[in-house]
This record gives C-alpha cells, structure tokens and sequence, in this order.
C-alpha cells in the first residue's frame, strides 16, 4: 500500500500546504511518494527528496505542466494511479481543479477537503461550509483525497539522506484547453485564503472609502484584508474579499471583525479561526458570541487608536 | 448552441444547519429550501447568454428528489426553456449526478454545459471536474467571465492570488464562481408562465446509470462550539490580552 501525495509548489519551493497534506499522508499511514509536477521543477523535487516520512519522489517535468491545467494533470494522475492504494493533494484551486477529474476517470469517489484521518480508510470532513462535521468512510479500493491543510500540522523535518527522485517521461497532452494570461493581484498584502491575520470589515465600516481604516490595520499587523457580504453586497470592496459560506472559509490565527454582526453566513467563513476579535458599537451583535475577545465601541476611532500603538 | 445547466436543491443559505440528536445526518425537517446559490449564478449566465443571441435554447436539469422540481420551475421562471428532472435520491453522490448529467449530454449535445462550482450542503465541489472528465470535453472551473468566441469558450478562472484565463474548444463544461454575475429574481408574470414551460421526468435507469456507492456517511456532528470570551473594556486592554494571553501580535 502506497500513498501518492501531489506537491502543491510555485516552481521554486513546497507551499506549507504541502507539508500539511503530508502530515495527513503520515496518519494513513503508508509509504509515501511525492509527484511533483511542473516545468522547471527539479529543485522542487529535490527539496521534497530530503522531506522525513517520504520514500520516493516522482518528478514530471515538461511545458504542457506550466500551468497545472486539470486535462493534462488528470492523464498524468491516472498514468501513475495502478501502483497507489491513495491519492492525495492538499485543496487549493489547482487539485480542486484536478482531483474529481482524476476520481471520475478512476471510477472512484473523492473525499474533499478532509480535516481528520480515522484510518486509512475513514476521514471526518467539514460540510455545509462547516456547521456540521461529516465522518465518512471511503468504500473504493482506491481512495482519492484532498486535505484542509489548516486542519493538519506542518511535517517540515528534514531526512539527512534524500529519498530516490524518478523522472516520469509520461507527457501528456492539452488539445482542448489551453493556457492564455494570469492576472495575480499583485498585493503586499498576504493571501486571505491562506493569511496568518486577517483583518475584516463589515457595513459598519460605511463606505468604501473608509476601507481605508481597515486596510491601514491590516497593514500594520501584516494581515490580509477581508469583508463580510454585507460590505461587499453594498459596494464597499469587490467580491474577492469576502469571507463566508458563499465566499472564503478561512482559518487565520486571528481573525479581527470590525463593523460585523456576524450572521451565519458569515460566521461560517471564519469561525474556525484560532483566536477572534470583534469590535462593534452594538453590544448584542452575535459576532460577540464567537468571539474571544469583544470590545464595544465605534470602530471610526478604535482602529486609529490600535495602529497608534501597535 | 443549446446550453445545459445543473440545478441542485439545497437548503437555504440563510438557515442555521443543526445535526439531528442520534447524529445521523443533519436535520432538514421544515427547513427552508432553495437552488444553490452557485446554480443560480449557473442560470443567470445562460440566460444571459441566451438574450445576447449566443445561445439558442436554455435546458435546466436536476438530479434529486421530488420536490427538485420546486427549483426547475424557479429557474424556468428565471428564463430557461425546458427542464429534465431526473429522479434520485437527495443524498445521491456526486460521481453518480455526472454520470446522469454525462447521458443527457451525450443525448442532447449542449455545446455549452454550466454548472455550480460546488453545493453548499455536500461541499464536495466535484461534479462539473468529473463530467468533463467523463464526457472528455474541456473544463473551465470557478469561472468569473466567461466570453464566447467562435469555436472557443474564453474563461477567466479564480484561482489562488487572483484570476486565470483558459481557451477551451467547444463544447465546453464551465463551473461557477460568485463573482461572475448576480443573478435576477423571478417576476410574478414569468412565474406564472414557467408553469407551462416543458418539465420531462427521467429515471436514472432510463439514462443508463446504476448508482454506485463511494463512500458511507457515518456520522454527522455538530462543530467544536467557540465559548463567547469575554469583553474587553480599551483598545489598550485588547493590545495587551492578544500580545501576552493569546499571544497572537
């Protein structure tokens, strides 16, 4: 029994997602072996040779791989899937992408998104965006997975000796589907899907002109700037930075909500955060109900209060 | 170009989820439903594409319960032409929903396919990957703008960081994202005409599908609640209790 864990990377290095999922392929508990797929990957590969816990690395290495398309990813997924018991990536938009398609041409389910390994064949997932934690058990001889990597702990011990790196020739083909531009937002600011802080404003921030406070906190701290639906619904901030059941489901170590009230839709976003602040002028407002640490007040001043003296 | 769209019946998003007392599942008693927020979204774009000329006929599809219907006649009255309701049980597993969907689209040639990116009940944000990958068409997930040009189908994808555009040759599966339109509501008058739009009713075994059974829910359980904390009186006071007790700045 075999586990295959596909390496989420920028060309360069391992993300910490990574190192995530392989804590989740350790609990499994079989060998493990990391695809890294790409163009230009060798160094990638040879940094996940030295990962503790891992037996072999595989490396498919060619332009058709650039961009991680889900065509070409899925066949090469599949050309290797006969000699693995499990396949496993840690989620991100690029296995989201993948993964179902390499399950469907197995014939098999996919267990998405898990936060905890049972056994090698039972894992607990969150569903409706995390109001209830579902334990399933995977009946398929081959199981297809993918990882809440915030669930799990970061393996980033070292082996003295690398581990065997085997280059895959396999290459696949695009025909249908091809790559034509990336538009990264080129921000300072960390990702919100994957920030340590975030630093969130609702409709009680007015404007979104006066997002301007909430970004200069998010500043200082060093955070990601996120928005409740009512702050993106009334225009204050486009729709990427909403967090909640319909937008992102994050997990920052803290969570700073200013100006929220905390609906459900909301609270489903981010309630799994490890430590979270709430400031809001209404002292009801059930934000303070998840909150570990509440403070009421009018934001307008408490925020260039708090930059002051952090 | 005939475009097919999935619906799926959920429970509303504004509805607090609670796990039934034996732990079975959770509990959806009188709770109120909807369509998916992602399938709306679904049937905004076809229909607007249908109104830009692109398309030329609109078919929504469900593969759920008897009351899914409730959600076909929602997005008949949103502007779709016709809709296939395909019987199934609510929990039915994704790869089985593709496989259904694979058959009508292999009986009615859509060029262009549209789906939710995921459900907000499963979370399993699966369905549209693995029917591109059994219909072997091109996929374009998470779509935020999709254009069409010629043979091609132009999609701006989110992805992390920011936004990715793929070409995909029809015919072409897409899945939505929130940011790629804002769906209308139902007028009274089209309300009352989606009443008279065709409904056809399919039985998994009239497609050819034998659902199969993946994985086996065990448990369901209510999420490790958060205890409210406490209040802090000052900006000062807050400062200090997340820099020493949390420990977090």
């Amino acid at each position: 029994m075999t586990t295959l864990l596909i390496a989420e990377h920028n060309s360069s290095t391992l993300s910490s997602a990574t190192l995530c999922a392989l804590t989740a392929a350790q609990a499994i508990g079989n060998d493990i072996h990391v695809l890294v797929v790409g163009k230009n990957v060798e160094s990638v590969a040879d940094e996940a040779a030295s990962l503790s816990g891992v037996a072999k690395v595989l490396c498919a290495n060619a332009d058709v791989y650039e961009y991680a398309l889900a065509e070409p990813m899925g066949d090469l997924i599949v050309y290797l899937a006969a000699n693995y018991s499990h396949i496993i990536a840690p989620s991100n938009s690029e296995s989201k992408d993948f993964m179902p398609r390499v399950a469907a041409l197995l014939d098999v389910g996919q267990m998405s998104d898990i936060c905890a390994v049972l056994s090698a064949d039972q894992f607990k997932r969150p569903i409706y965006a995390g109001n209830a934690i579902a334990t399933v058990t995977a009946l398929d001889a081959k199981k297809v997975i993918t990882v809440r990597a915030s669930s799990f702990d970061k393996n980033a011990q070292q082996n003295d000796q690398k581990c065997p790196v085997e280059t895959i020739d396999f290459v696949a083909e695009s025909v249908l589907s091809s790559w034509q531009s990336d538009d990264i937002t080129e921000s300072e600011r960390p990702d919100l899907s994957s920030a340590s802080r975030i630093v969130s404003g609702g409709r009680g921030v007015g404007s979104g002109e006066n997002f301007a406070l909430v970004e200069a906190l998010a500043d200082k701290l060093g955070a990601a700037v996120g928005a409740s639906r009512a702050a993106v619904d009334a225009g204050f901030v486009s729709n990427d930075l909403q967090v909640g059941q319909t937008g992102k489901i994050v997990a920052p170590d803290l969570y700073m909500a200013f100006g929220i009230s905390g609906a459900i839709q909301h609270l489903a976003g981010m309630k799994d955060s490890k430590v979270i602040v709430a400031v809001n002028k209404d002292e009801d407002a059930p934000i303070f109900q998840v909150a570990d640490y509440g403070l009421v007040g009018d934001l307008f001043t408490i925020i260039p209060e708090m930059v002051g003296k952090l | 170009m005939k475009i097919l769209v999935g619906v799926k019946r959920v429970i509303d998003y504004n509805v607090k989820v609670r796990v039934k007392a034996d732990q079975s599942n959770v509990d959806l008693t009188n709770v109120k439903m909807a369509m998916n927020p992602f399938c709306e979204i679904a049937v905004e774009e076809a229909v607007r594409l249908k109104e830009a000329g692109v398309a030329s006929e609109v078919i929504v599809m469900s593969v759920g319960t008897t009351q899914s219907q409730e959600q076909l006649r929602n997005a008949l009255a949103l502007g779709a032409d016709r809709a296939i309701w395909v019987e199934a049980e609510s929990d039915i597993e994704p790869l089985n929903v593709a496989k259904a969907f694979a058959a009508v689209v292999e009986k009615e040639q859509p060029g262009l396919v549209i789906l939710g990116k995921q459900s907000i009940d499963s979370d399993n944000n699966q369905m549209g990957q693995m029917l591109a990958a059994l219909t072997k068409r091109p996929q374009g997930t998470f779509a935020s703008k999709l254009v069409i040009d010629g043979d091609k189908a132009l999609v701006t994808r989110e992805i992390d960081g920011g936004l990715r555009t793929v070409a995909l040759t029809l015919p072409a599966i897409v899945t939505t994202d929130l940011r790629l339109n804002e769906p209308r509501y139902a007028k009274l008058p089209d309300i009352m005409k989606a009443k008279r739009k065709p409904l056809d009713t399919l039985s998994l075994a009239d497609l050819g599908v034998t659902p199969k059974s993946h994985y086996r829910l065990d448990k369901v359980e209510a999420p490790s609640t958060r205890s409210a904390g406490i209040k802090v009186a000052s900006v000062d006071e807050l400062i200090s209790k997340l820099k020493d007790e949390a420990k977090v700045i």
